[in-house]
């Protein structure tokens, strides 16, 4: 299986189970085991309270579309997808926004909305290493 | 804090011998041919200048051993395009204390050439979680952050695509500028389509140019060759690097912060300004600087280029150099605005000038409004 697009890289160890997880199939996040914060990107200092004790919970994969933009031509050779393509901005229902793809849509500015319900879809690039997508609510099926 | 209101003055400025698309040229190059200009601007000698500034590629050690000199004061923050206007606060720091007499900012950048460049970028966190997705090129993140503004305030693509046409008419004015053929709010509309909500013609443009600011203490600053620009006030901040992380998806924390320690030190207030340099990488950009720094109410900001304040004749011109958007825009453009501000305050401007300019407000990003430096600039103490 060919990549469609860059594999994530360097792999820190600080998100190892970020990265186990979305391969078992799951979307785990780092959550302050001191102040109860939820966040994202893995680090090993809470942003909020600064607290070193960082421990994993896994996410519904359910949030919603804080922003996005059309992409109508790649910006890196590596990145496969055709055009039009949806950059997305999702904030998980844990709170947390991260950089995604929204897929199973049409790539068209009156039908992707900020605030639309999305949820996970996992998609796998090597043995690996998969990368959480994301598709509007109630899509269903498997991609 | 307020013991660095006018202390420091601008100098010198100039940009390197040519601006725009420049394959025969290093980006050491436009260092050295900006430094110079500006040094010779100021009535100053190489040999004078014991301070040295610069983000980018280059560090200052290159660019000091590049010039033959051995500067005794150095700094290379690196935090994006406004790092160049950090460093008047950093060399007006500098300069107080004694750490250097004459201090040079330099912005050297093969921006379209590519010629003598090195490919090193901080990946460690994009590559995870940003670079799978497409990201990287400026537009895709800098879209997400426009496209938020459009459903929170409903500004429309007209409205951005007016901070072009507005931005182009005082390219015409400038004879420095890339980009002078007038412009339509229907021309950007149709314009090739890159990253919805962008257009082409809503990104700015990618040149090859260097730009170089000189200063020194207000006290020796009398005595050259022209009329000192003195730096009243001024700031910095960061919030984020990735968007994911901004408090307010629409709103420049770290813009705030450096324009509110800015303002502060000098003792004005936003309607005491007569001219206001932004960051224009893309369209939405200075409306949204415009909101951050309190010029605006959030949503507000498209209304000074919809109704005509900061065009051509306004009562508070924005970017009358034409901007990144249509005179340059190497990558890290910071550098420029300076040089526009200092070139109006001291009258220099020709056709573009703005009659009676005495404050000025500069205010410059890094990265996706990731960082921020604002300047308060006067020709009166």
């Amino acid at each position: 299986m060919e990549p469609d697009r860059p594999v994530p890289q360097p792999l820190t160890p600080e998100a190892r189970p970020y990265w186990d997880g979305l391969k078992a199939g799951k979307l785990m996040l780092p959550k302050c085991g001191d102040c109860g914060h939820t966040f994202f990107y893995p680090r090993v200092i809470c942003p909020r309270c600064q607290s070193r004790s960082i421990t994993w919970v896994q996410a519904s994969g359910k949030g919603k579309l804080h922003s996005f933009g059309i992409g109508h031509q790649s910006f890196n050779k590596a990145f496969k997808v055709p055009p039009p393509y949806i950059l997305a901005m999702v904030e998980l229902e844990e709170g947390p926004r991260m950089m995604t793809n929204l897929v199973n849509v049409a790539a068209d500015p009156k039908v992707v909305r900020c605030d639309m319900p999305v949820e996970v879809v996992f998609h796998p690039l090597t043995e690996d290493v998969t990368v959480p997508l994301f598709q509007p609510a109630g899509t269903g099926g498997a991609r | 804090m307020k013991d660095l209101r006018n202390t420091a003055c601008i100098v010198g400025v100039d940009e390197s011998d040519e601006i725009g698309v420049l394959p025969g040229k290093s980006q050491l190059s436009l260092h050295l041919e900006a430094i110079t200009n500006a040094v010779r601007d100021a009535g100053l000698k190489i040999s004078d200048v014991d301070g040295i500034f610069t983000a980018g590629q280059h560090s200052p050690a290159t660019l000091g051993e590049a010039l033959g000199i051995s500067p005794r004061y150095v700094d290379g923050t690196t935090v994006g395009g406004c790092s160049f206007i950090i460093m008047v606060e950093h060399a007006a720091a500098a300069l107080h204390h004694g750490l250097c007499d004459v201090a040079v900012i330099s912005h050297g950048e093969s921006g379209r050439s590519q010629v003598g460049v090195t490919r090193a970028r901080d990946t460690a966190l994009t590559g995870q979680y940003e670079i799978p997705y497409g990201y990287g090129a400026a537009p895709t993140q800098f879209a997400l952050i426009t496209t938020r503004h459009m459903h929170e305030y409903g500004t429309t693509l007209e409205q951005w695509a007016q901070v072009a046409v507005s931005t182009r008419q005082w390219a015409a004015l400038n004879p420095k500028a890339a980009q002078k053929k007038p412009i339509t709010v229907q021309d950007v509309l149709s314009a090739r389509p890159v990253v919805w909500p962008f257009t082409l013609l809503n990104i700015c443009l990618v040149t090859d140019a260097g730009g170089a600011v000189v200063l020194t203490r207000a006290d020796r600053a009398k005595d050259l060759k022209k009329k000192p620009v003195y730096v009243r006030g001024m700031g910095e901040g960061t919030e984020h690097v990735s968007i994911t992380q901004m408090k307010t998806l629409t709103f420049s924390e770290a813009t705030r912060i450096s324009g509110e320690r800015a303002l502060a030190m000098a003792g004005v207030s936003h309607r005491d300004f007569d001219h206001v340099m932004l960051y224009d990488a893309f369209t939405s950009g200075p409306p949204i600087m415009l909101e951050s720094l309190g010029f605006a109410k959030p949503g507000e900001g498209v209304q000074f280029f919809q109704d005509g304040r900061s065009t051509p004749g306004g009562s508070l011109p924005v970017n009358t150099n034409g901007g990144g958007l249509s005179y340059t825009h190497t990558g890290m453009y910071g550098i420029f605005p300076i040089i526009e501000a200092t070139r109006q305050l001291r009258g220099e401007c020709g056709p573009r000038q703005v009659p009676n300019a005495k404050l000025s407000l500069v205010n410059g990003m890094g990265g996706m409004l990731s960082a921020a430096g604002t300047l308060v600039l006067s020709n009166e103490t």
